[in-house]
């Protein structure tokens, strides 16, 4: 800690800190635009000049650049010096020389950080009357607009981009006054995390093009609170809708997973929500391929009742893609044992191993902050950026994380970036990959290895047992892989915090064992390193604790006449399940209930279906990875400017159904008690009650406020349709409201905050107001409960290791490889995924095609027992041999591990 | 007596770029020099003059090839091309003038030789002469302020300079 003295007040601040994050940390206002709490100082746009004082007796003062002057003790500045005013509304002026006049035009305009420190600094008039330089701008792809006219030249958005992304083809380009940020030539930017532009760049260079085409100021929009469902990260975000649509999603600050960055899919994936043809009101089917005639609530309900009621015995489906709340109230209307998860039995295993592996591994799984903090990493068998792309966005920071140790030990302080980028130049932690393909961060790899599962599975083994002579030993194992675990294993232990993440990306639970056995291994040698797992889906931790059967299990029933009713649950069922044997099923059924947010498959078949809220309607809590458990809040009603619709939360739907079916009137029912009702059914869920603040928390008396103060249009927004301005909706289920009107801001700290708004600051830059220091925790602390720890004990290894692969000659090893875009549920509906989604091929080994005469972009068929495939042929992933990729979410059934043929598809391309 | 590497015949290209392939000598010219520094980033502006002694100038097309042959992204190579103004992007005459206009030179009367230069070329600042023999730039400083005022063509460096001297220092170079 450090004494600073700042306009005459002594402050305590850190002081490893320098002058601007530790003055912004205090809460005081000082403008900056090159700075970036994630990214460090350099120094370049000379906005935060603040008068430092070399002692008591220096009455003149120099001016110093806040960001690149440590806070040592004794520190004497002024912020409000008459010179540094003027110094800094100088830079204001010079850096708005080009700055073209278009707020009023500008998707930037009312969160926009220039305007706030164009304001703060009170430069309010312009003197320059000549020409502006202009620019052609670029196409960058479906999420992004560029705009290069409005650019101040403050270099975060390269910085953001390659140093802390590892996006190569952004690049700063020209020099002087004709700087360019940009591609080479036009085309979509390519990082997964590109999208963060829009908030890392202080003006609206690079701006959401979504809204572009129908752009709403943020003050415009209602916000919630809520949790990405994109992925089983769980970060932060801050949807925002106007006029019964999500315009714009926003990252939400949270110190411990997401802080200051999302990733493309979790940002841009959200517009199946908008998507005209959703299910708004129930549907029935008098018998099936029938027409659907829509019903009323109580007519739904009832006729679901009635058909629940005379059913011999009902099956119901869960789904890792909705809430705890949802999934329970479905566990409880079909009873426990007649309850599946809605995953496939090899997931659930996966699922139960991770489970297992996070209470009894010996590692404790850490949130992206502490991932950032490990000093070596192994990553078995998962690829983080295509299938849980936020922590792969951690991980690059845990191996660049050498950086700052390396310039630790020259003093140098790690807030200066430069400095120690120059110093580190490619020195890194060491990080080990063993996967099938390549994956996006092979380029930071000490070393990489392209292997079968069931090898890679053998290479972890290895590596426990070179940790650890009491795990299990890998028979004849190949030397090269003996070599390689007798590698990662030292690296593991020169570490401090070394890191093992692996997770059901191959759905085989012996690589899950493997990185189990490693992190074991670790606990026993006592290195304080962490185990992270991956799942798929956003509540794929919560429904495995909340406990059922797989899937297969519940078409076994239907076939074999156990069951001759199914409630569905929010599961897109022909995506996990082949599609003959599920047909065969729902045809066996007497009745098919469907509760859905998207018209499935499953909904089309249907005798009644259910409108479904999705995140954005409705409220609920997820299972992150982390084992952290997290409330979503819902951030609009449907009903206000689509009277007509019906949707509801897939748990007041169940719960109403439940009550109809017994013919108990059960009343309504708000988010609190399905939680607690959930939570007192599952012991291991019991701490989700405390996840978020319950729907009677006021703040000064208030409920929080969802729309921004300057919301405009309230009264007009139905006007088409009446033009009385009826009551705002009411919420039972949150403490908060439909309505400008509630509490808003950091002043009074909050945990779950809509959006981010302090005065003054309208821009991301405004978290800032609400963290204890700046890139640190929110005040009130970061919102969730952890439900996974390591629990103490003396677990053995896993003993079982799989033989290794043999290749065949005529047949080739499926691998399902995640895609970040188009390979998830729901955001693969979305039309801006779709847009960036690649088209899909099928995978070989380069010397594979060779061998077999193949060139890219030759059409393949590949043949399984459990479907076919025809693709185009592509090397680009570099699988190794004996393996034939399959991208995840085309062809459901097919499973990493079977086997298949391939057959030429046509004709061949002639080179 | 350091090396000079005799400059390889010059290969033309269309104005636009098009067309442009990387000389496979020049390539491998390429990779040695990325062998002598630990960042292959290090190679990118040797790569540039390269390609610029074959050509006159860089066109776009050889950004890419520039990018593969060092094993870096196209943007980096691209930045490192658009940042310094003597790694020419457009076609540029036979011979390239390079007139000082820093202090030393100003001081000296660099505008008058300027002048002369630029009547007697017909062309300005930035412009090629339509017989295409001469490129007429400004450069920030020559290091010659000993001879100022003080010019460049190609690589040989002539100060101080006068409007009188110019017809036979052009003759030299056809």
């Amino acid at each position: 800690m450090a004494t600073i003295h700042v306009d005459g007040i002594a402050y305590r601040v850190d002081g490893d800190d320098n002058l601007l994050a530790a003055c912004l940390s205090l809460g005081l206002d000082l403008p900056y635009f090159c700075w970036h709490p994630a990214l460090g100082s350099v120094g370049a746009c000379r906005q935060c000049a603040v008068k430092q004082y070399r002692d008591a007796d220096d009455d003149r003062g120099s001016l110093v650049m806040a960001c690149m002057t440590p806070a040592a003790d004794g520190t004497r500045l002024s912020i409000d010096d008459a010179e540094a005013r003027a110094f800094r509304r100088g830079v204001i002026e010079w850096l708005m020389l080009n700055h073209p006049h278009d707020c009023p035009v500008c998707e930037e305009g009312g969160h926009c950080h220039l305007q706030d420190m164009t304001v703060m600094t009170g430069h309010a008039r312009r003197r320059y009357r000549f020409t502006k330089r202009t620019h052609r701008n670029q196409d960058l792809g479906p999420f992004l607009g560029h705009e290069m006219n409005r650019c101040i030249t403050c270099y975060r958005c390269v910085r953001f981009y390659r140093d802390h992304a590892g996006g190569e083809d952004l690049g700063a380009f020209g020099a002087g006054d004709n700087i360019y940020f940009g591609r080479h030539r036009d085309g979509p930017l390519e990082s997964p995390f590109a999208g963060n532009l829009s908030e890392v760049c202080p003006t609206g260079v690079f701006t959401d093009r979504p809204p572009g085409d129908h752009y709403t100021r943020k003050w415009d929009l209602q916000f919630a609170p809520s949790i990405c469902h994109q992925c089983a990260v769980g970060c932060n975000i801050s949807p925002g809708e106007r006029y019964g649509e999500l315009r714009r999603v926003e990252n939400r600050y949270h110190g411990e997973i997401n802080r200051f960055f999302l990733c493309d899919r979790g940002r841009y994936g959200y517009g199946y929500v908008n998507r005209d043809d959703r299910p708004r009101l129930p549907e029935w089917r008098e018998s099936p391929g029938a027409a659907a005639v829509t019903l009323e609530v109580d007519a739904a309900l009832d006729r679901a009742g009635d058909r629940l009621r005379s059913a011999r015995r009902v099956i119901g489906i869960g789904s890792p893609r909705a809430s705890l709340e949802s999934n329970h109230r479905l566990r409880e209307l079909v009873g426990g044992e007649h309850f599946s998860l809605g995953v496939t039995a090899a997931e659930q295993a996966c699922l139960a191993t991770m489970e297992r592996l996070q209470r009894e591994g010996g590692l404790a799984t850490p949130s992206l902050r502490e991932v950032e903090a490990h000093d070596a990493v192994l990553v078995l068998g998962e690829a983080p950026l295509a299938s849980a792309a936020r922590l792969g966005l951690a991980l690059r920071q845990a191996v660049l994380g050498r950086r700052e140790a390396l310039a630790a030990e020259r003093g140098i302080p790690a807030w200066n970036a430069e400095a120690v980028k120059t110093l580190a130049q490619d020195r890194r932690h060491p990080l080990f990959i063993a996967y099938p393909a390549a994956t996006g961060l092979d380029g930071l790899a000490e070393a990489s290895w392209r292997l079968a599962p069931d090898d890679i599975a053998r290479l972890g083994a290895a590596v426990a047992q070179a940790l650890d002579p009491a795990a299990p030993e890998v028979a004849s194992l190949d030397p090269a892989l003996a070599a390689a675990a007798r590698r990662i294993a030292a690296a593991l232990l020169a570490a401090e915090r070394p890191l093992v993440v692996s997770g059901d990306a191959l759905g085989s639970t012996a690589v899950l064992e493997a990185a189990g056995n490693v992190a074991r291994a670790l606990a026993r040698r006592a290195r304080p390193g962490g185990l992270s797992l991956i799942r798929a889906e956003a509540n794929s931790t919560g429904v495995a604790m909340l406990g059922g059967r797989p899937l297969e299990w519940a078409l076994g029933e239907i076939e074999a006449g156990r069951a001759d009713a199914l409630v569905v649950l929010e599961n897109d069922l022909h995506a996990r399940l082949p599609g003959e044997r599920l047909e065969r099923a729902l045809e066996a059924l007497a009745t098919l209930v469907v509760l859905d947010h998207q018209r499935t498959a499953v909904w089309s078949r249907a005798g009644l279906g259910l409108p479904a809220a999705s995140f954005a309607e409705g409220d609920g809590t997820l299972v992150s990875l982390e084992g952290r458990a997290q409330r979503f809040f819902q951030v609009f009603e449907p009903g206000v400017l689509r009277p007509e619709s019906r949707i509801r939360e897939s748990w007041r739907w169940l719960h109403a159904l439940q009550g109809t079916v017994q013919r108990r009137r059960v009343g309504e029912t708000r988010l609190d008690d399905e939680t607690r009702h959930c939570a007192r059914q599952h012991p291991a869920l019991s701490a989700i009650v405390e996840a978020a603040d319950h729907a009677d928390h006021r703040v000064q008396g208030l409920r929080q406020a969802r729309e921004p103060h300057r919301y405009s249009g309230r009264t007009a927004l139905r006007a088409h349709l009446a033009v009385s301005e009826p009551r705002p909706p009411q919420d039972p289920d949150s403490p908060f409201a439909f309505s400008m009107e509630g509490y808003a801001g950091a002043g009074r700290p909050q945990q779950e905050n809509a959006f981010a708004w302090a005065p003054g600051w309208n821009s991301p830059q405004a978290w800032n107001k609400f963290t204890d220091e700046v890139g640190g925790h929110l005040r009130a602390g970061d919102p969730g409960r952890r439900l996974l720890g390591p629990v103490p004990g003396d677990y053995a290894y896993a003993r079982a290791v799989p033989e290794g692969f043999v290749r065949r000659d005529a047949e080739w090893q499926l691998v399902v490889l995640p895609r970040l875009f188009g390979g998830e549920e729901t955001s693969r509906r979305a039309p801006m995924i779709a847009a960036r989604a690649a088209a899909p091929t099928l995978q070989l080994g380069g010397d594979e095609a060779a061998r077999l005469g193949l060139a890219e972009g030759d059409r393949l068929t590949l043949l399984t027992p459990a479907g076919r495939l025809t693709l185009p042929l592509s090397c680009s992933a570099g699988l190794a041999p004996g393996l034939v990729g399959v991208p995840a979410g085309l062809v459901p059934g097919l499973a990493t591990g079977q086997w298949g043929r391939l057959e030429p598809a046509g004709e061949r391309r002639r080179p | 007596m350091p090396e000079t590497p005799t400059p390889p015949p010059r290969a033309p290209i269309a104005s636009d770029g098009g067309g442009f392939a990387l000389d496979t000598a020049d390539r491998q010219a390429m990779r040695r020099e990325r062998d002598h520094y630990e960042q292959p980033q290090a190679a990118c502006i040797e790569a540039l003059k390269i390609v610029q002694r074959r050509h006159g100038w860089v066109p776009d097309g050889a950004i890419p090839a520039i990018a593969e042959a060092l094993g870096i992204g196209v943007a980096e190579v691209e930045g490192v091309a658009t940042f310094y103004s003597l790694i020419f992007r457009r076609p540029v005459g036979r011979h390239v003038i390079l007139v000082c206009d820093s202090s030393s030179c100003f001081l000296c009367g660099v505008e008058a030789l300027r002048a002369a230069l630029e009547a007697r070329l017909a062309i300005g600042l930035g412009e090629t002469t339509v017989d295409g023999r001469f490129t007429l730039l400004p450069v920030c400083c020559l290091g010659a302020c000993d001879g100022a005022p003080a010019l460049m063509i190609d690589d040989d460096t002539y100060g101080p300079v006068s409007p009188d001297d110019l017809a036979s220092l052009l003759e030299a170079y056809p």
